[in-house]
C-alpha cells in the first residue's frame, strides 16, 4: 500500500484537489504521520469513497480538508482557491461551501437545542434573519425526511441515532454547501436505518448537485454509493479507480485482502479468499518502503527498500505496489453464488535487482 | 432426536427501569445441539446480549428471569448459584464484544487465564502454566511465553480477543457463547478471530452461540440461525435455508436492506421506516407490524406463535414470504 504519487489526478475540472497531504500529530511516544503524501481528487457531483481500516488517516484526511486539524504539509485546492493560503476569516467562509457530517450524531449536536434551532445555527452565525431562518429550516427538515410538527421541538436526546443524523445532515445542507464530507455516517446506526440514510445522501446529491466525499470502514457500504474508491492503508493511499473495478479486480494486495476479508454468506467457510496474516503496525514507526508489506504475500526486497508510487495499472485503476495483481481469468466477488470462487494465486513477482 | 446440549423454553427476562419494565427478552424457545452452532443475530437493542446473560445467569441489576434453561436435561434456573457459578467458565465458556472492558486490566494474561483452570480443574500452578502456553498457541498469539506476563493495554485488539477466547476456552467448555466477538474489530482483524472460532469450534466439537447484528458473520459460520427482533424471535432456522429463503418479513426486509459487495452503483437499498418499539411498551401482535408493509389483519392483534414452515424452520408471522424456488437453487437471495 502504501504509496505516493499523483499518477490518479484527473486535472482542472475538479472540485476538490489534494496533493501530497501529510498531517502529523505529535504524541507523547513520538510523532503519527497520520496521513503521508495522500493525492486524490474529486469532480463536481461525483461520490469519492474513501475505504480503509481504523487509523488509516481517512478521518485525518477529511478534518484536514476542511483545515480542522494543522495540515503538515501538502496542497489543497477547493475550486480555484489554495486553502493553505488562506487567513481564518476567508477559511470560516468557506468552510460554508465544504460541510462535514460525523459518525456519532446525537454527540455532534448541541443538547441542549431544540431540532428546529439547531439545523440553522450555521446560518444564525453567518447573521441570516429570523425568517430566513425559519424557511431553511422548514426547507432542510423537509429534505431529509423529519418534516414532521413534532421533530421540531425535541432535543437530541429524544432522537433515534438515524433521526439525528438526519438532523446533522440538515445542518450541513442548510449552508448550501457545494460540498459534503460524511466520516463514517453510517457506521453507528442499525443496518434497517444504515439504509435510510444511505438512500437519503443519494437523493441528496441527485436532487441538489452535491458533491460528496464519503468515509466509511465498510466495504459493502462504499461500494453502493460510490463513483471512485479511494483505499488507504497506515496514512498511504494503496489504490485508486472506479467500484466496479477495484472490487471485481483489486490491483493492490492490502484492497485484494480487505475484500476478502468481508464475510460472505456463500462462498465456502464464509470468505471468499486466504486471510491476511499479522497485526497492523504501530504508525509510530511504520515499515520502511512499502507500509504494507510486512503483512502483503507479495512482498520483496524492493518492497522493503523504495516506497512504491501511485501507477495506472490498467487503464483508469491506480495502485501503489511494486507487483500489482493481474487481472484474474474469472472476475472474483462476481456475484454468481454458483461458481466457485477462484482464488487469484499470488506469484510474487521476485526482484532480481 | 436425542436431547439437545441448551433447550431453553418460554425464557423471559424483564428489567425493571424508572420508565416500568424492560422487556428484553420476551418468550424465547430454542436448542443447541452438542457441537452445534447456533447463529443469533438481531439490530441492536433486539435483545441479544440480554438473552445470553439470563442463559449465563448474568443478570443486570433489578431483572427477572422466567421459563426454563434446560442444559444437559438439568434446570440451570433451578440451581444454586454456586452450582451455576461452577457451570459457566467450565462447562459453558463466554466471550464478550468489548474484550478491553472484560479483561482485567491491572492483572497480568497469566493470572487471568490460569485462574479458572485452578479453580474449576484442580491443576496446579506448573501444569497451569504449561496449559496456558498451549491455549494461547492455539489461538494463534504469537511468542505466548512472554505474552503470558503482558497487561492487557500491552495487546492490540486482536491480540486481546484471541487472550479473552483463550480464557473462554480454558476449561475446555461444551458450549462457547460469543457475543459480538469481532465487533470492535477491523476486518482484517474480524477474518482472523472468525476464521479462529470456526477451527476451534469444529476441532474441539464444542457447541457454539454465535451473536452478531452482522448477518453475514452468522451465515457463514453456523448450522442454524435465530432472528430477534424486539425481545422476541422473528424466524429460526437452518442457517442456509433461513439467509436463502427468509419467510418472515423482518428477516426478508433485514436482508434486503443489507449492502453487499456486489451492489450496483447508487442501487436503491430497501428501507424498513421507523424504528424498534419502545421496549417498555412493545406493541401487542407482532412487534414489527408497525414496519411491515405486508401487515394483514390480526398482526396488530394477539400473540403470534412461531409455526413451523419447513424442516426446523420457524417463523412467527402471519403473512409470510411466499417462496417459489427451492432452496439452493439460487434465488431471492443469492450473491449475499
Ligand atoms: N441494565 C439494563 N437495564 C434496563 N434495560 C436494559 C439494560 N440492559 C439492556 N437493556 C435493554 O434491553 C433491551 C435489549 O438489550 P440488549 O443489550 O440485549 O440488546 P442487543 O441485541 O444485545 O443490542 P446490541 O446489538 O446493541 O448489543 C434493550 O431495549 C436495552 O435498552
Ligand atoms: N488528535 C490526535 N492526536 C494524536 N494522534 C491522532 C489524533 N487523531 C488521530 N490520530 C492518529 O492518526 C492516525 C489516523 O487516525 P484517523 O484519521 O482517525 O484514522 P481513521 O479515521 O482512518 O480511523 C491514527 O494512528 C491515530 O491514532
Ligand atoms: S507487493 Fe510490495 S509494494 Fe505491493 S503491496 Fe506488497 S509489499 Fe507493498
Ligand atoms: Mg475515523
Ligand atoms: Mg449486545
Amino acid at each position: 500500500m502504501a504509496g505516493s504519487g499523483v499518477a490518479h489526478l484527473r486535472g482542472d475540472e475538479a472540485l476538490l484537489r489534494v496533493e501530497d497531504l501529510v498531517v502529523e500529530y505529535r504524541t507523547s511516544a513520538g510523532v503519527v504521520q497520520a496521513v503521508s503524501k495522500v493525492s486524490f481528487d474529486v469532480l463536481p457531483g461525483e461520490t469519492l469513497g474513501i475505504v480503509g481500516e481504523s487509523g488509516c488517516g481517512k478521518s485525518t484526511t477529511g478534518r484536514a480538508v476542511l483545515r480542522l486539524d494543522t495540515v503538515t504539509s501538502g496542497r489543497i485546492r477547493f475550486r480555484e482557491r489554495a486553502i493553505e493560503d488562506l487567513d481564518e476569516r476567508e477559511m470560516r467562509a468557506l468552510r460554508r461551501e465544504m460541510q462535514m457530517i460525523f459518525q456519532d450524531p446525537v454527540g455532534s449536536l448541541n443538547p441542549r437545542r431544540p431540532v428546529r434551532e439547531l439545523v440553522v445555527e450555521g446560518l444564525d452565525i453567518a447573521g441570516a434573519s429570523r425568517k430566513e431562518q425559519e424557511a431553511a429550516a422548514g426547507r432542510v427538515l423537509a429534505a431529509v425526511g423529519l418534516s414532521d410538527e413534532r421533530f421540531r421541538d425535541l432535543l437530541p436526546r429524544r432522537l433515534s441515532g438515524g433521526q439525528a443524523q438526519r438532523v446533522a445532515i440538515a445542518r450541513a445542507l442548510a449552508v448550501e454547501p457545494q460540498l459534503l464530507i460524511c466520516d463514517e455516517p453510517v457506521s453507528a446506526l442499525d443496518v434497517s436505518v444504515q439504509a435510510q440514510i444511505l438512500n437519503l445522501v443519494e437523493d441528496l446529491k441527485r436532487d441538489l448537485g452535491l458533491t460528496v466525499v464519503f468515509i466509511a470502514h465498510d466495504l459493502n457500504v462504499v461500494r453502493t454509493v460510490s463513483d471512485r474508491v479511494l483505499v488507504m492503508y497506515l496514512g498511504k493511499l494503496c489504490e485508486f479507480g472506479t467500484p466496479e473495478a477495484v472490487y471485481a479486480y483489486p490491483a493492490h494486495p492490502y484492497t485484494r485482502a480487505l475484500l476478502d476479508s468481508v464475510p460472505q454468506p456463500d462462498a465456502v467457510d464464509g470468505f471468499s479468499g486466504p486471510a491476511l496474516e499479522g497485526d497492523l503496525p504501530s504508525p509510530l514507526s511504520p515499515p520502511t518502503g512499502c507500509r504494507f508489506r510486512t503483512r502483503c504475500p507479495r512482498a520483496d526486497e524492493l518492497c522493503a527498500s523504495e516506497e512504491p508510487q501511485v501507477a495506472e495499472v490498467r487503464p483508469g485503476q491506480f495502485a501503489a505496489c511494486h507487483h500489482p495483481l493481474p487481472v484474474p481469468e474469472v472476475p472474483t466477488g462476481s456475484g454468481d453464488a454458483a461458481l466457485p470462487i477462484p482464488v487469484p494465486v499470488p506469484v510474487p513477482a521476485r526482484s532480481t535487482a | 432426536m436425542t436431547e439437545p446440549l441448551l433447550l431453553v423454553s418460554h425464557l423471559h427476562m424483564h428489567i425493571g427501569s424508572a420508565r416500568g419494565a424492560v422487556r428484553a427478552v420476551d418468550d424465547v424457545s430454542l436448542a443447541i445441539g452438542a457441537g452445534q452452532a447456533l447463529g443469533v443475530v438481531g439490530e441492536s437493542g433486539s435483545g441479544k446480549s440480554m438473552l445470553a446473560r439470563a442463559i449465563m445467569g448474568l443478570l443486570p441489576p433489578r431483572a427477572v428471569r422466567s421459563g426454563s434453561i434446560l442444559f444437559e436435561g438439568r434446570d440451570l434456573m433451578a440451581l444454586p448459584v454456586k452450582q451455576q457459578r461452577d457451570l459457566w467458565g467450565k462447562r459453558i465458556g463466554m466471550v464478550f464484544q468489548d474484550p478491553g472492558r472484560s479483561l482485567n486490566p491491572v492483572v497480568r494474561v497469566e493470572r487471568q487465564l490460569t485462574e479458572g483452570m485452578r479453580r474449576h480443574l484442580g491443576v496446579g500452578r506448573a501444569e497451569a502454566r504449561t496449559r496456558a502456553v498451549t491455549l494461547l498457541d492455539e489461538v494463534g498469539v504469537p511468542d505466548p511465553e512472554r505474552r503470558l506476563g503482558n497487561y492487557p493495554h500491552q495487546m492490540s485488539g486482536g491480540m486481546r480477543q484471541r487472550v479473552m477466547l483463550a480464557i473462554a476456552l480454558a476449561c475446555e467448555p461444551d458450549l462457547l457463547i460469543a457475543d459480538e466477538p469481532t465487533t470492535a474489530l477491523d476486518v482484517t482483524i474480524q477474518r482472523q478471530i472468525l476464521d479462529l472460532l470456526r477451527r476451534v469450534q469444529r476441532s474441539r466439537g464444542m457447541a457454539m452461540m454465535l451473536i452478531s447484528h452482522d448477518l453475514s458473520v452468522v451465515a457463514g459460520r453456523t448450522d442454524r440461525v435465530a432472528v430477534m427482533y424486539a425481545g422476541r424471535l422473528a424466524e429460526t432456522g437452518a442457517t442456509r435455508e433461513v439467509f436463502a429463503a427468509p419467510r418472515h418479513r423482518y428477516t426478508h426486509a433485514l436482508l434486503d436492506a443489507t449492502p453487499t459487495l456486489h451492489q450496483e452503483r447508487h442501487a436503491r437499498l430497501r428501507v424498513i421506516e421507523g424504528s424498534l418499539p419502545d421496549p417498555t411498551a412493545p406493541p401487542p401482535g407482532c412487534r414489527f407490524h408497525q414496519r411491515c408493509t405486508a401487515a394483514v389483519e390480526g398482526c396488530a392483534g394477539g400473540p403470534i406463535e412461531m409455526e413451523s414452515v419447513g424442516v426446523d424452520h420457524r417463523i412467527a408471522c402471519l403473512n409470510p414470504v411466499v417462496t417459489s424456488h427451492l432452496v439452493g437453487a439460487g434465488g431471492a437471495h443469492d450473491g449475499r
